[in-house]
């Protein structure tokens, strides 16, 4: 594409020695038709290298998910269903401007091209503040990437962990206060082609915080994560597990080295503290011990929270990790093509303001339009595979 | 809009409109269809359909992707070959995960990285710890 400009650029230069070139019209092109048909060949070709591109994320997804299918879902758990759902309709409504911007862009609608790509725009923002909601939750508990992973179920929002969201929104608040003060300085020098431009990117860099606070909305009141926001101690314990320590805390107190117990033989103990019985049953536990001691137990540190796991516990480093190593490789790579698909639009809202498409020349609107859709696109596979596991 | 068009024209040596632009109740229709499906795959999620639930997820998944194909993407209005190339795409994705996905679970038990294999190794000083107690 900016072969494309660079050589319009040329186009101009030229434009006193041939009066029947088209200022948009590369000299390489015989007509505009040739031009646009050419770049959009070009740029399907692209997309057919990003469709091999994300494949192999889809593979590597179908591979972990067909050997450990349980792993996937118990952790699909930790993705907010409401918050993918509403980033889905997001793009999809940004995709429905975007499809509108191409349709402007050939009508010559240079008013609804701006305001349509502005949209577009603020669409894709609100999407990654939402997405920073997400990210800065789960690296807060600590589903991370395996190697990094720590989430630990007995205290799952550990107080010592930084404010990732302060530095997620960070860029996009200086991006703000950057566009502001263009904003104002091109207001008062009276510039009205940068006030132009300056105005949607206001809407646009305020669009983010919009989606911040859209998914700390939905994150409070989340199905999963009732307990998230309510306890900045990190104090928080899930109803049934706090019962059960509770249950479960003489005989934590008495026993030296902790395993997984019986929960019968744990509320016998812990009614029963007084009564001379509970010495056979620690002898019992010590006996216990020494059987599983030497193969099931394992980490020391889990054992302390007192974990009654029953049936198998996907929550491991060694198995979520692997999940979260996928979810953060896919879904960060897709967020990757959004700031991308940012970045080329705002070259485009420039150039929609400057008003240089027309009904022969406006192939960098498609362009950028297939590209975005083809985001969508990965999305719509995305969100179902990712969030919607049972 | 051919009439408009005819008069620009007049100085190039392009006599004929290439755009072909998607009317608006297209749009809105094909974003309406769009959300729909996304409420149908969210709500059958609350739905066991067992095995076949990854099928029922991709069959919603991929009618929106041809809906985007079509529509958005003008596929349908595009030039045939186009349309070919990025299907063909499809068509080596679907080579790849599957030949990769039949190697795998022919060969490879599990690629689960070792992070806590190490732990035998912590477990051993409790076990003589215990020994030691009695």
């Amino acid at each position: 594409m900016s072969t494309i400009e660079a050589s319009s650029e040329v186009a101009h230069d030229d434009h006193g020695h041939d009066h029947d070139h088209l200022p948009f019209l590369a000299h390489h092109f015989d007509t505009p038709e040739q031009q646009f048909d050419s770049g959009k060949l070009g740029i399907w070709l692209f997309l057919v290298t990003e469709v091999l591109f994300f494949s192999g994320m889809f593979c590597a997804y179908a591979i972990f998910r067909a050997l450990r299918p349980e792993v996937f879902e118990g952790c699909s758990q930790f993705l907010n269903t409401k918050l993918g759902a509403i980033n889905t309709g997001v793009l999809l409504f940004s995709s429905l401007t975007m499809a509108w911007a191409v349709r402007c862009s050939q009508l010559e609608q240079h008013k609804g091209l701006v305001g349509t790509l502005a949209a577009t725009l603020s669409c894709a923002m609100i999407f990654l503040g939402v997405k920073a909601i997400e990210y800065s939750h789960k690296w807060g508990m600590g589903l991370l990437p395996a190697g990094l992973f720590f989430y630990d179920p007995n205290n799952p929002h550990p107080a010592d962990q930084p404010n990732y969201l302060i530095y997620i929104c960070l860029p996009f608040a200086i991006a703000l206060v950057g566009v502001v003060v263009w904003l104002v300085i091109s207001v008062i020098s009276d510039n009205a082609f940068q006030v132009a431009v300056a105005k949607p990117l206001t809407v646009v860099c305020l669009s983010f915080f919009v989606g911040v606070g859209l998914g700390m909305v939905l994150e409070s009141g989340g199905e999963q994560h009732v307990d998230a926001h309510a306890d900045p101690d990190g104090l928080a314990i899930e109803p049934e597990l706090e019962t059960l320590e509770r249950e479960n805390a003489a005989a934590t107190a008495l026993s030296g080295a902790m395993v997984p117990v019986d929960e019968a033989v744990l509320k016998r103990l812990s009614t029963d503290v007084t009564n001379s019985g509970v010495l056979s049953s620690l002898n019992a536990f010590e006996q216990q011990n020494l059987t599983a001691g030497s193969s099931v137990v394992m980490n020391e540190d889990e054992i302390l929270g007192g974990i009654t796991t029953t049936e198998v516990n996907v929550m491991t480093p060694r198995t979520a990790g692997v999940f979260f190593s996928i979810y953060y490789c896919m879904t960060g790579i897709h967020a990757i093509h959004i700031l991308g698909g940012i970045a080329v639009l705002v070259w485009l809202l420039v150039r929609a303001v400057r008003q240089d498409f027309n009904r022969q020349y406006f192939g960098p609107v498609d362009y950028v339009g297939l590209y975005w859709h083809l985001v969508d696109l990965i999305w719509i596979y995305l969100f179902p595979l990712l969030y919607l596991i049972r | 809009m051919s009439a408009h068009a005819h008069s620009e024209d007049g100085h190039s040596n392009d006599g004929h409109d290439f755009a072909h632009p998607m009317s608006v109740q297209t749009l809105l229709l094909v974003f309406f269809a769009l959300t729909f499906l996304t409420i149908v795959t969210v709500a059958q999620s609350n739905f066991d359909f067992g095995a076949f639930e990854v099928a029922v997820v991709m069959l919603i998944a991929t009618i929106k992707a041809i809906l985007v194909m079509a529509f958005f993407m003008h596929l349908i209005a595009d030039k045939p070959f186009n349309a070919i190339i990025f299907i063909g795409s499809f068509v080596f994705v679907g080579l790849f995960v599957i030949f990769t996905l039949g190697d795998s679970m022919m060969t490879s038990g599990s690629f689960e990285p070792e992070v806590d294999l190490m732990a035998p190794a912590v477990a051993e000083p409790m076990e003589v710890r215990v020994d030691g107690a009695p």
